[in-house]
């Protein structure tokens, strides 16, 4: 069992023929991943790795998609995202960074009313090492196990899951759930799936200040979650954010930082890892 | 982007939200005749001008261009005053608050709305401040008002006022891409409720498609906004370590390492997920221009090839002459090639994040 995608997950590329869609869906299939048609309006006929282009979602539909990555400009993207939604396609990865704020939140919502999944925007994806992957984490750094990583960042996953390679855990799945302020995922969403998910024991969380996605998860841990939990926290450095008027105060209420995070996180038996390197060593110490 | 008063209150009146009668000034020559007493407010990218003394009121022509000079003057809280709303002085018998924001954590819009409104509302407790979450699906259609209504204490044509103000301020929110709107306060004057004031931002991604709204300038120094033009994120800080690091997780970890460290980062810099050499190099630009005392690059590669990184801080190197400390770490496609280059250019290079923050402390202390 995996986490929302594995191997036998047939994946398209909405804006294959770009630079982004391109480059990633070769780097896919080199990973195992089934990219079984793309789409990019204008180009069908074209080829991209072997794979078919067609100028609509539609017209993918008898490969049988079950997933889509989208690597269109951000005016584009919801357009792209209701193309795939209204054809079936249950998971939908946005890649594209800068998608407006009202845009992600159409997408979101009708997805979460129809059961779709959202993964983004502006995160590098899904990776389910030794099956698939959807997205642009980079190949080299995984190793197949059983830790699910979580995380808020790029980069920084990268740096983490690197670090667990090294140390000789593998992983389960990495989901990068996106740096925007909407999200199709939030880490409760993703801790419900890893409990429940066999190939998973222990799970990495990778957050950052701003929002209370992390105060959430820590609760949610507390009531909900049976495997080890670590976590490591971005932005303890960071300047107090702009205000967003007096309703930003009035929501978040002193939550949000850095310090309010990795209380909720040690309230709930999370450790929180100083330094990025240092999470294989608080794995140890809560797993195996 | 953070939109002034003025334009605030002229979006409210666009989608009939009503806000009292003015105009604004720009310069005290601006100023009309005074018929009516009226209040004159700083127009500034900021809170708390009240109590700086950014809103005077005038009853006299003479005196309004007096004040306005005053306050044209001024500087709150750092901030230039860019021109002064100049509104008719209302009757206020009650200050309500009303706001819509995204929230992140249901991921929908919040509505937030209480009955003891003013400058004080950030105390008001929680039981006081109703909120309604929107489903996008749905919108705000008039029961939302009506329900809202009963809360907030308003019957009869109150009621029917507050439900149009906020169905209307919802779609704006909406049309205008806000990630916030807030009227604080909406007052109660002569049986009219009127937004007194306006804060609104909105989402900085979406404005291709807001070409009407002017832009203004962000909360930035200028290096910051030379920075960003460019195409980095930049942000300065007080430090004296420059940092160069790709993606916004990673460079803030990088500065919250440093910190743990003992040392003090200079600014921020997020190169992006790009492995051009001219990208690489022109980011030295804006770092030297902070006046650091070291720098530290922290590049996780993923599918950066490392090599044309290395070329890039080379290249940095050589044409800006830089003799202060470099050390680089570098992981990723072709990074063994990539840390020789360095190397043999007498540049420090590791592979790993920790062992170049412990090589730049070494010389930090050194060095004093």
């Amino acid at each position: 069992m995996s986490v929302i995608i594995d191997e036998n997950t047939k994946i398209i590329v909405q804006g294959i023929t770009g630079h982004q869609g391109h480059f990633h869906s070769g780097e896919m299939i080199k990973f195992g991943a089934k990219v079984v048609a793309g789409v990019t309006p204008g180009k069908r006929g074209m080829k991209v790795h072997d794979v078919p282009v067609y100028d609509t979602v539609e017209e993918t539909l008898v490969h049988e998609p079950d997933a889509t990555m989208i690597t269109v400009p951000a005016p584009f993207v919801k357009d792209a995202a209701f193309e795939a939604m209204y054809n079936g396609i249950r998971v939908v990865y946005i890649l594209t960074e800068k998608v407006p704020l009202h845009d992600a939140l159409d997408i979101v919502t009708y997805a979460r009313s129809h059961g779709h999944i959202v993964i983004g925007p502006n995160g590098p994806g899904i990776t389910v090492p030794g099956k698939t992957k959807m997205g642009i984490m980079p190949n080299h750094i995984f190793k197949k196990g059983t830790v699910a990583v979580a995380s808020r960042s790029g980069t920084l996953t990268y740096e983490i899951v690197n670090a667990l390679t090294l140390n000789g855990y593998g992983q389960s799945t990495v989901i990068g759930l996106g740096g925007d302020r909407i999200t199709g995922l939030n880490f409760v969403d993703v801790l419900e799936l890893f409990e429940k998910d066999e190939d998973t024991e222990a799970i990495v969380l990778v957050g950052e200040i701003g929002g209370t996605a992390e105060e959430e998860a820590a609760e949610y841990i507390k009531k909900n979650v049976s495997k080890p939990v670590v976590a490591y926290i971005a932005g303890r450095s960071a300047p107090p954010g702009k205000r967003m008027g007096h309703a930003g105060a009035i929501i978040t209420r002193g939550k949000g930082t850095a310090e309010s995070k990795i209380k909720a996180f040690n309230e709930a038996g999370v450790p929180v890892a100083e330094f990025p390197w240092e999470i294989p060593q608080a794995l140890k110490k809560v797993y195996k | 982007m953070n939109l002034y008063e003025y334009q605030g209150k002229a979006l409210y009146r666009k989608f009939g939200v009503p806000t009292p009668e003015g105009y604004v000034a720009f310069k005290p020559e601006d100023i009309k005749d005074v018929t009516k007493d009226v209040v004159i407010k700083a127009q500034v990218l900021t809170g708390g001008r009240g109590k700086s003394g950014g809103v005077k009121f005038a009853s006299t022509r003479d005196e309004a261009v007096e004040k306005a000079k005053e306050i044209l003057s001024m500087e709150i809280k750092g901030h230039k005053v860019r021109a002064v709303l100049v509104e008719e002085k209302l009757k206020i018998e009650k200050e309500y608050y009303l706001s819509i924001l995204i929230d992140r954590s249901t991921r929908a819009p919040l509505i937030m709305a209480s009955p003891e409104g003013g400058v004080e509302i950030e105390s008001v407790p929680d039981e006081r401040i109703f909120k309604y979450r929107v489903n996008p699906e749905i919108g705000v259609q008039p029961f939302v008002g009506r329900a809202l209504s009963k809360k907030m204490g308003f019957t009869g044509d109150l009621a029917k006022q507050f439900t149009k103000i906020l169905m209307n301020l919802y779609r704006m929110f909406r049309e205008y891409d806000a990630e916030l709107v807030e009227i604080n306060p909406l007052v109660l004057s002569e049986g009219k409720l009127i937004a007194a004031d306006s804060k609104v931002v909105i989402d900085s991604d979406s404005l291709y498609r807001h070409k009407d709204l002017e832009e203004n300038a962000e909360e930035k120094t200028p290096l910051e906004l030379e920075a960003n033009k460019a195409g980095y994120a930049f942000v300065e800080l007080d430090g004296n370590v420059g940092v160069i690091a790709n993606g916004a997780g990673l460079t803030m970890a990088t500065l919250d390492t440093l910190l743990l460290y003992g040392l003090k980062p200079r600014n921020f810099l997020d190169l992006g997920g790009t492995d051009s050499v001219d990208i690489t190099k022109n980011a030295f630009t804006y770092v030297l221009k902070a006046n650091p005392e070291a720098i530290l690059v922290n590049i996780f590669g993923g599918v950066t090839k490392c090599d044309t990184v290395a070329q890039g801080i080379i290249a940095a190197k050589e044409t800006f002459n830089i003799d202060m400390p470099i050390v680089v770490r570098l992981s990723g496609v072709h990074e063994e090639e990539g840390r020789k280059m360095l190397a043999d250019a007498g540049i420090h290079a590791f592979a790993d994040m920790r062992h170049a923050i412990e090589k730049l402390k070494t010389i930090m202390e050194g060095s004093q």
